[in-house]
């Protein structure tokens, strides 16, 4: 019987369609440690071998990759929540109540997006923070340091047009808020110290961004538009890079 | 009590706690590592250099903390429900409005500074000033591995910067602000009508100046002089400075001008809290 059982298993990892998924076999030797990185598209990021002291969380805090983690989840969670969110004046609003009240999970959902979104911002500070005490910033590592200064940037501004979109006074005044400050931009904005006197509050810089002179539906979409697709993109885009040259700067940092 | 209790319990503020906590966690990490770095003058992990395969060692930590991060965010899903107000109403200001608690620092700064400097200004200049780090810091010491001895400059600049001019105003702007933006302490109830006298005045009121073309130039001059202050401590130090000269007069300006911005903050906040200043400059065009 075991007899038997070997050889089904052998007949089935030599056959060709096993073999045109599976480049290599799962044997205990450091050339297949190496090869299931180097073969694999989500573990290609990662060198096949690393210092040891990078695998402590007392050194890394493990917040670059909860940074990461909180983003894919903002991001399967976001694209759900899609299914079920109009970004108009009329219907924002009843939406939300829509997914607490009546849709399964709805709520879940709704909570773990918002929570995922706060934890990315407390992650990626301590990342900063971390990668600051290190002074993992130093040569050669200066142009990865000023990217993930960046995506400090773009995910508050995330986590900011994200905040409007559930369209209640909570998300409404302190969007309101937020954007009023545009007003006070030296020359674009209208209040700003230098605006020449054809700058006013119907077309400066805050127009823009509110599209409209208050917070309005066509903010709503506006900001519903950066928030699902401008802004992730360019996250995306970015991310992608700081992690590349994460590899190229000669890995995570460390002594010697 | 109440008002402060009904803070605490907000959803949203749920990170601001969570802070609380992770800040003092890490600082104490991190301190016991550079003071193991400090006293041996070896870097704490320098004997952990030696190579290891990804998969699987590296693998299978971030396999572990991801489930332990998923069980964490799990729970605090199902535990607390995302807030949901009345619907937005444009009418209906709520007093006092707050940003959410990641720019409630930023807000915080609008007490001291007009929004012009506070909300772009003093933004714009933290974000050039954090790209800018890496090319004015060439201290080659204290690469990878945490260390306070090597770079004490950087890390209290840092840490001023980040836990005192970031964090704490944020708490204050979540906890201690209430209706008109004013300050109640925990214990206090929110009162909407509290009669705050206004009473500050400007810096150049309090030197008996009474005339606006000589109050604008007793403005600029005391910016000024201000900002004189790195150029001043570079020549007076130039000569007997080994660091100084390293740096150079670019670095050094960029740095000067970057660390007395900061400053002007909790400058303006002793100024205004203590001496009830409004403006150092007034002039036709803006107030500083």
């Amino acid at each position: 019987m075991n007899e038997e059982r070997k050889g089904l298993k052998e007949k089935i990892t030599n056959s060709d369609i096993w073999k045109s998924i599976f480049r290599h076999g799962y044997e205990d030797t450091g050339r297949r440690y190496t090869l299931q990185v180097l073969q694999n598209v989500w573990l290609h990021l990662h060198p096949p071998r690393i210092s040891r002291h990078a695998l402590h969380f007392r050194f890394t805090w493990c917040m670059g990759g909860i940074t990461f983690l909180m983003f894919l989840v903002t991001a399967v969670t976001g694209v759900l929540l899609m299914f079920y969110y109009r970004p108009t004046g009329e219907y924002a609003f009843l939406d939300i109540q829509a997914l607490e009240f009546d849709i399964p999970f709805g709520m879940l959902l709704r909570n773990m997006h918002r929570w995922a979104a706060h934890g990315m911002v407390i992650s990626v500070m301590l990342h900063m923070f971390r990668v600051f005490l290190t002074g993992s910033y130093k040569k050669p590592r200066e142009f990865n340091w000023a990217v993930g200064v960046i995506l400090l940037l773009i995910t508050f501004f995330l986590s900011f047009t994200g905040y409007l979109l559930p369209w209640d006074q909570l998300a409404y005044w302190a969007v309101t808020v937020g954007t009023n400050m545009a007003r006070a931009t030296p020359v674009l904005g209208h209040e700003g110290p230098f605006a020449p006197t054809d700058i006013t509050q119907a077309n400066d810089v805050r127009f823009a961004l509110l599209g409209g002179t208050i917070v309005g539906p066509s903010t709503l979409l506006r900001f519903y538009i950066l928030h699902c697709v401008a802004v992730p993109l360019v996250a995306s885009l970015l991310m992608a890079l700081h992690f590349w040259r994460v590899r190229k700067d000669g890995g995570i940092s460390g002594p010697l | 009590m109440e008002p402060f209790l009904e803070l605490i319990k907000k959803p949203d503020n749920v990170p601001i706690l969570a802070i609380l906590f992770l800040i003092p966690f890490f600082l104490w990490l991190s301190y016991k590592q550079a003071r193991q770095t400090d006293r041996t003058g070896v870097p704490s992990d320098a004997a952990l250099n030696d190579k290891v395969y990804v998969w699987p060692y590296l693998c299978r930590n971030e396999f572990i903390c991801a489930i332990i991060i998923m069980l964490i965010l799990g729970v605090w899903s199902i535990m607390i429900d995302a807030p949901l107000e009345e619907p937005s109403d444009p009418a209906k200001t709520p007093n006092p409005s707050k940003a959410p608690w990641y720019f409630l620092a930023l807000q915080e700064m609008l007490v001291y500074f007009d929004p012009w400097i506070a909300g772009v200004v003093l933004p714009g200049l933290i974000i050039a000033g954090l790209i800018a780090i890496p090319y004015i810091d060439i201290n080659p010491k204290g690469k990878g591995y945490y260390t306070l001895k090597e770079r004490p400059f950087a890390i209290g600049v840092f840490c001023f910067g980040f836990l005192i001019l970031w964090i704490v105003l944020m708490i204050v702007g979540t906890f201690l602000r209430g209706p008109g933006w004013n300050i109640f302490w925990p214990w206090e109830e929110w009162d909407p009508h509290r009669v705050v006298p206004l009473t500050n005045v400007n810096l150049s009121y309090l030197f008996g100046i009474r005339d606006d073309l000589t109050a604008n130039f007793f403005g600029f001059a005391v910016v000024a002089g201000y900002f004189a202050l790195g150029p001043i401590f570079y020549f007076w130090k130039y000569k007997s400075s080994k660091f100084l000269q390293q740096l150079g007069l670019i670095r050094y300006v960029i740095v000067s001008f970057l660390f007395l911005s900061m400053m002007a903050l909790p400058i303006k906040m002793i100024l205004r809290l203590a001496l009830n200043i409004k403006y150092v400059w007034v002039s036709p065009w803006f107030n500083i």
